[in-house]
Parts: C-alpha cells; structure tokens; sequence
C-alpha cells in the first residue's frame, strides 16, 4: 500500500521554483530516504509532507489524506524528529515522554504503562529522572525516535538522525528504525550524509529542485559504477550544475 | 617533528576527556583525528592551541611547548575552531582583513598564498558573513586561518553539517595546502574520511584506540570480515547470523550486513552455512576492512 502519494509537486516562491514537478511514492513499512545538497530543496518538500505549507500545484496525500485539505489529520499521523532539535535539555526523560504524549493526546494511564514499557526496553529505566542534557548523545537519538513514535503514526520522518555517534551505537539506532517498521510504521529519512542513505530501503536524490534518480541504493551504485552512495551523489550533482 | 603529544591527560570533574594520550606528527603530514561526538577530539586541539591546559603530560606544536611558549605557537598556527570562527556581522573583506591585522600582517601580504582559496568567494566581498551558504563561509573561516603563513593547521570538525559535494571541495583544498609545506591536523567524525589522510588516530571515550596508515589497519585476533548482501532487506537476516556462532558477530553496514568472525569460526563451515539459506539475490564472500571495522572492532575490545 502506498503512504506517501506525490504526483507533480509544484513549490515557488515567487519565480524561484523550490520543487519542480516531483512524483514519487513510498510504501508502507519502507525506509525511505530523501537525500540531497543544501538548498536542493528538500526541506520545502517536508513541510509539505508535514501539512506545515501548501504546495502551488500537484496532487499529494499523506497516509491518505489530502495536503490542502485535511492538514490536521496529517499532523495526527505522523511522528518527526531531528537530531538537531527534539528532545527538550533541560526536561528529565520522563518529562520529555510525558509532554509528547501529552501533546499527541494520549491518557494519562496509557502515557504511565507506555513509557515504563519503553524505559524497559531502551534499558533507560534507572535514568528517567535524569535531564536530557546529562545523557550520552546516542542514548538522546534513540530516545527522540522513540518519543517521535510514541503515538504511533503511521509515518516519521527523521531528520538528519544519526550524525556524530560511534559507529555501533549508530547500527543500534539503525536496528530500532527497522524494528518499528515491523510495527508497521513507514520511516521518511532527509539527510545529506550519504552513508546514512546506504541504511534505506529506497533512495531519492534531489538536484536542484528536481529528482534526478530514484531507486535501491544497490542498483543506484550498479547504475552508475560507484563504489558508494557518495560517489552516486557526486555524479547527480555535478551533472546538475 | 611538528606536532607531538606525550601522556596527555585532562579531566573535567568525573569526566576523564583524555586518557594518556601520545602521538606525533611529522612536518607536511595529514594526520586526521577521528572519533565520534564526545570522543575528546575537541579538547585535545584545544590544548593544542593553547586555550587549554593539560592535567598531565606535555605537547609541542611547530616545536614549541603549549604550557610556556604559547604566545609563539599562536603565530605560527591556524586554528579553525568547530562552532565559531567567523564574525557574522562583518563582511566577508572584514572578517579576512580582521584576523591579517591581529596577527601583524595585511591581506596584500599574504593574498597569494590564500588566493585559492579566496578567489571562489572574492566577489561576494561585500556580503556580510552570516549570510553566506555553509560551503561559501567554510572557504572564507579557511582563508582567515590561513591568512598568516602558519606553520601547522589545525581544523575542528571543518564537514561536520556540509554536504557532499562541498565536503569533496575541502578536502581538496586541504590537500593542497599539504602541498604548500604546511602540517594539517584535521578531526572529523566521519569515517569514510579516513581514506584522505596519511595517517589517522581514532579516538573514543578520551581513548586514544590507535594510530595508523589508513590502509594498513589490521584487525587482531585473526579476525576476519565477510560482508552478506541480498536484494532483500538485511535486517531480517541480522540476528540469524548473530546466533550461528558466539565467536560470530554481525551488524549493518548500510544495505549489507558486515560478519566478524573470531579466531576459533571454521569459515567453511559458515560459508556453506549461509550458502544453503534461501537469501534473494545472496552476495557473499570475504571483505577487506574498512576503518569503520576496525573501530568497531577496538570499541568492543576496550574496557568500559
């Protein structure tokens, strides 16, 4: 079943065309990831995803709901975290559970068997009233996916989410993307790390404004005779300037 | 030699940021630094360039001692710091102008040792810093380091949050700039980098995990890596792996998985193993390490 429908996704602002005609699908339970440069656009295309912007032209739904029209609904659907911005410092781990909860609707019983259910599982449980800026970074990223999940929507996207960590507490985080995809849940990565896209299902490279290739990282690597992710992105964009 | 390290150590109340750390770099290397965030990569260039000092242990820089001749590494080093190097509310001449002056010297100078360079962000000298494109301003925060001649520079995370294609550039430019004579001593937390260096320190927890030729990393114990590729998803395929053998380990290595095998695993046997499971498209066989294997490899044998 397809999630995410976008079918020439026009975005201007004033002559300056920030998405030109994009068309693409993802799947439900996909990891999909959405890579380009700084400025190629991405970011405009996410908040139109996200119901935060309305696109100029195109036809576009958002795990089945329409982007011009049913916005809120959207926003009750999705989860979103950043590795810039998610989890709030100077609130305890369990504050920063509560309070997206809290935000997302959820009951104070259900919100109280959840998040022992989640601490046990993040084996978080003896730092629960621990500030967030007290704890190791990779401990702050898998806890942001799993606060940005709480609610189970039906999508996240992430952003950026798995910069600066060591390499194994970073196949940690990996591992509980997949695992909530299993969940059902499709998982929407932007990032400009090109090692980070090799982790998706699928792979979107944006140029410019425009898709410029879609496809497995696999094939995207045989397809242009690079050795990596990297050397694909580099291709696409020299190309494209 | 340019840059040497003996028995550093600092802490920060309970939080031991350098464990005796050693090393040295020959003048004209590339040395990088890599670790992850927390590693201790910021704090020991801080001690580098004399902003900070060690509990224990010495370093020179350029041949000089960071505790009594700082004011003299401060000439004949380059230091772009991580966060900031840049005032925003300066244009891009001023910034440049600024930082010729505080170190005796002016940009006609010195012009055509940055040119470069400058020469890529020259006709937008009249924009203020702060509204450059990441790319842009990276060029310029390098220009300023380098606008003194120094000897030895010392760059903090310089790709960390820049894309691709301007990540190719600098390390381009610093390449360059190794040709010029000058030592560069650069920390990223990106392993892919490696690659670009002469030799490399990989660092985590303030361990200081080895320091090599990028390509001559060894895995110990006779360990080895085999790489699982499959048109399908790897992940469903990562903890049948990891529960063939207690001497084998596994993890995702993007759309592949990476098996170490430890000393006692009868390859063979694990060839044949895997050969018979019904894996779409299976692409199997022995794979030469990366330095990101290597890492992980040391991370799981250092004491916590």
């Amino acid at each position: 079943m397809k999630i995410i429908e976008v079918d020439q996704l026009v975005k201007k602002f004033g002559s300056f065309v920030a998405n030109d005609h994009l068309t693409f699908d993802v799947e439900e339970g996909e990891v999909f990831g959405f890579l380009g440069a700084n400025g190629a656009g991405k970011t405009t295309a996410i908040r139109i995803l996200c119901g935060l912007s309305y696109p100029t032209s195109g036809r576009i739904s958002v795990a089945g709901f329409d982007v011009y029209r049913e916005r809120e609904k959207i926003k009750q659907n999705i989860g979103y975290m950043s590795q810039k911005f998610s989890l709030y410092e100077d609130l305890t781990v369990s504050e920063n559970i509560r309070l997206y909860a809290g935000i997302y609707g959820l009951r104070k019983q259900e919100i109280r068997e959840r998040e022992t259910e989640l601490l046990e599982r993040l084996g978080m449980s003896d730092i629960r009233k621990r500030r967030i800026g007290e704890i190791p970074l990779g401990w702050k990223q898998k806890l942001a996916f799993s606060v940005a999940v709480f609610h189970k929507p039906r999508i996240v996207f992430l952003d950026e989410p798995t910069g600066g960590v060591d390499p194994i507490t970073r196949r940690q985080f990996w591992e509980l993307i997949y695992e909530a995809t299993k969940e059902g849940i499709t998982v929407f990565v932007t990032t400009h790390y090109m090692d980070e896209a090799e982790y998706c299902d699928r792979v979107s490279i944006m140029v410019q404004g425009r898709i410029e290739a879609l496809d497995t990282p696999r094939n995207l690597r045989r397809d242009h005779q690079a050795g990596d992710m990297n050397e694909v992105f580099l291709q696409l964009a020299r190309e494209g300037s | 030699m340019s840059v040497t390290v003996e028995h550093i150590t600092k802490s920060f109340g309970d939080v031991r940021a350098l464990r005796d750390i050693s090393f040295s770099i020959p003048e004209g290397e590339l040395f990088g630094l890599i670790g992850p965030d927390g590693a201790g990569k910021t704090t020991l260039f801080r001690i580098l360039v004399t902003l900070l000092l060690a509990d224990e242990g010495q370093a020179t820089v350029a041949g000089y001692d960071v505790k009594k001749a700082y004011r003299k590494i401060r000439e004949l080093m380059g230091y772009m710091a991580g966060r900031f190097s840049l005032y925003h509310d300066l244009s891009v001449r001023e910034n440049l102008e600024f930082y010729a002056t505080v170190f005796g010297t002016t940009i006609r100078e010195n012009y055509d040792f940055v040119k470069d360079i400058y020469s890529h962000i020259e006709p937008y000298e009249d924009r203020l810093a702060g509204r450059l494109s990441g790319g842009m301003k990276q060029k310029l925060a390098l220009s300023c380091a380098l606008i003194h001649r120094p000897k030895v520079l010392i760059l903090d995370e310089p790709t960390t949050g820049v894309d691709a294609v301007s990540r190719k550039e600098f390390w381009d430019m610093l390449k360059k700039i190794q040709r010029e004579g000058i030592t560069v001593l650069v920390s990223t937390p990106y392993m892919d980098e490696a690659a670009l260096c002469d030799r490399v320190g990989l660092i985590q927890k303030g361990n200081l995990l080895a320091v090599s030729d990028p390509s001559e990393l060894e895995l110990s114990n006779g360990t080895k890596v085999f790489r699982f590729g499959t048109s399908g998803r790897p992940y469903d395929y990562l903890q049948r792996i990891r529960n063939l053998d207690a001497q084998v380990d596994a993890w995702l290595f993007g759309d592949e998985i990476h098996v170490f095998t430890g000393a006692g695993v009868d390859c063979g046997e694990l060839d044949r193993t895997v050969q018979s499971w019904d894996v779409p498209d299976l692409e199997w066989g022995e794979a030469t390490p990366s330095v990101e294997d290597y890492f992980m490899q040391k991370m799981r044998e250092e004491p916590e």
